[in-house]
């Protein structure tokens, strides 16, 4: 199955990435490869099959964390790879015009 | 008569620990020895992308005052080893083999890391893996290349390949890989050391970069089984801080290691010796199943029918993950930010700067197999397939213990020859990947060295849930037999 190259653009457009014109080109062959080849799936039959939704062994179970207080980062920690921040906050570019 | 720097870097870890037990070394010489190993032999090998020389002098010289008290925290109290660059470490540059986190320094240590420094071990240094985890020759480092120590023109494998280099060419003699669909084992069997992913849940991902988190899993690498069971013993066991982590108790790996393979019941999936394995790989296999024959197990012929089925659900259950996983690689938290006008461009900027082209190709990927329309086609029955492959291997314990095969179809590959065709080197993880999906323990243990390129072979090893142990047991027995590969030649 081949993807096109506005398909491409659309998958970029969601994934928030920004690819060149020769991305674009390449991914449009390499991720129609993969596509094709995935469609082997395809050959099974998974009728009433039911999905495997989590990974934990059979009888395995979660246990809930107590929930009580825990110390957790400080503003400054949480702040300190921030690549811009303006008191305790995260600082981003303005979206509302 | 003092040890030399060479020998002190041929120790195992068990031995380096009882030698600073008996006060015969010291963990600063043990350091200083690895130190000098790295800075020696890395611009070869290229295992290392950080050495935190400075903290891990500090650390041995609180072990040495701990042996000198006659304290021991743990068998590894005061041994260097290395951890892949994928795990936060408070305060040292944690980059996930990404450029997009080039420069960023964790607030906090993840769970692996916090138990082997609670055990005392010394971390010397982070290691070298493909960008996010994501492959299976090391190429797709956003940093540096990485070179297999038995022949530096070949992939060491990946995607924890910097572990498995940095353990063969005797830098460290234990370190912390992932592995998602193989990211342990590969490397583990092209570099010839012995490598284990545990049970999904087994160990806690706190801290650790996400990839594809119904399939990631953080194990150990080291020269000999032996030591690959002491790490395990340190990192196994619950963590409140991840959800998935398994409260059972952990079993003592140490305790039926010598127990040999008599009595074992090991599976061989006629589907992994089938065409498309190398000869050189199948000879090695079929050699090693040989010697746990002359051992008293017993051989048994299994079916895993939908192991062929199992690269194309991987790949779009991975990748499905990956591209929400990755979602939080924005310019906004941590991390490189590229400027740009509004948000949305911010994103798109900083994505495109600091994303290598396998992460991109596989956010690609996921975004479409989860867009609307197209998720019953591709990613729900990619979960299916996942029940079907699962389903294989609950079968196969009903009459067998363990499963036996290949790691890889072949020994490790000259850098270069794959890094056009994505395709092909994804076709590479054929073997590995059932385990992955099933959520079971997988092993790497070396079962000789290929006659033609005199590389390395690994034999697989996958067991019940949980059940570590036995596989542990199984590879020691192999080892036991076959002796150790001979290191790899003037390095």
């Amino acid at each position: 199955m081949a993807l096109s190259l506005e398909q491409v653009r659309r998958i970029a457009d969601l994934a928030r990435l920004r690819l060149s014109a020769d991305e674009e080109r390449i991914f449009a062959e390499q991720l129609s490869a993969i596509l094709d080849h995935v469609r082997q799936l395809e050959e099974l039959d998974v009728t009433g099959v039911p999905p495997m939704t989590h990974a934990l062994a059979a009888g395995e179970v979660s246990p809930m964390r107590e929930d009580a207080d825990r110390p957790g980062l400080t503003p400054q920690d949480a702040l300190a790879g921030a690549p811009a921040r303006e008191g305790t906050c995260f600082k981003v570019p303005r979206i509302i015009e | 008569m003092t040890p030399t720097g060479s020998e002190l870097s041929a120790l195992s870890l068990r031995e380096a620990g009882a030698g600073i037990a008996a006060r015969a070394v010291s963990s600063r010489d043990l350091v200083e020895a690895a130190l000098a190993r790295i800075a020696e032999t890395d611009g070869r090998i290229g295992a290392f992308l950080e050495v935190t020389a400075e903290r891990a002098r500090a650390a041995a010289a609180q072990a040495d005052q701990r042996a000198a008290r006659g304290e021991r925290r743990s068998e590894l109290d005061g041994v260097p080893v290395a951890v892949k660059d994928l795990f936060a470490m408070k305060g040292v540059p944690t980059t996930a083999g990404s450029r997009v986190l080039e420069g960023w320094k964790p607030p906090y240590d993840a769970t692996v890391v916090e138990r082997l420094e609670q055990a005392g071990a010394v971390v010397v240094g982070k290691l070298n893996m493909d960008e996010f985890a994501m492959g299976s020759s090391n190429e797709n480092s956003a940093y540096k290349k990485c070179a297999n120590p038995y022949d530096l023109s070949r992939t060491p494998g990946g995607s924890s390949g910097g572990s498995a280099a940095a353990v063969a060419a005797r830098q460290v003699a234990g370190s912390l890989g992932t592995d998602t669909g193989g990211s342990i084992r590969l490397p583990a069997s092209f570099c010839g050391v012995v490598g284990l992913k545990p049970t999904y849940g087994r160990v806690s991902r706190y801290g650790v970069v996400a990839f594809a988190s119904s399939l990631d899993q953080v194990g150990p690498l080291a020269r000999s089984v032996e030591d690959v069971a002491l790490l395990l013993s340190r990192i196994a066991g619950h963590d409140p801080r991840d959800m998935t982590s398994s409260p059972r108790p952990v079993d003592d790996y140490l305790a039926a290691l010598e127990d040999g393979a008599r009595g074992l019941r090991i599976g061989v999936p006629r589907e992994w010796l089938q065409s498309g394995v190398d000869a050189g790989v199948e000879r090695s296999v079929r050699a090693a199943l040989a010697v746990y024959e002359q051992l008293g197990a017993t051989l048994v012929d299994i079916s895993l029918p939908h192991t062929k089925y199992g690269i194309a659900a991987y790949y779009l259950i991975a990748p499905a993950e990956a591209s929400s996983n990755l979602a939080r690689y924005d310019g906004v938290r941590f991390g490189l930010r590229a400027e740009a006008k509004g948000l949305k461009e911010m994103y798109a900027e900083t994505r495109e700067r600091g994303l290598g082209a396998e992460p991109k190709r596989r956010i690609m990927l996921g975004t479409y197999a989860l867009s609307a329309g197209y998720y019953d086609a591709y990613y729900l029955r990619a979960q299916k397939v996942r029940t079907l492959v699962r389903r294989d291997f609950d079968e196969a314990f009903e009459v067998c213990d363990v499963v036996a095969g290949p790691v890889s179809p072949t020994v490790a590959f000259p850098l270069g020859t794959k890094t056009q065709d994505p395709l092909q080197m994804y076709l590479g993880d054929v073997f590995t990947i059932p385990c992955n999906l099933a959520a079971l323990p997988g092993m790497s243990v070396p079962c000789g060295l290929d006659a033609v390129s005199g590389m390395p072979v690994g034999l697989q090893l996958v067991g019940r849930s949980f059940d570590e142990a036995t596989l542990l047991r199984a590879a020691r027995a192999l080892e036991r037999e076959l002796g150790a590969l001979p290191p790899p030649e003037g390095r």
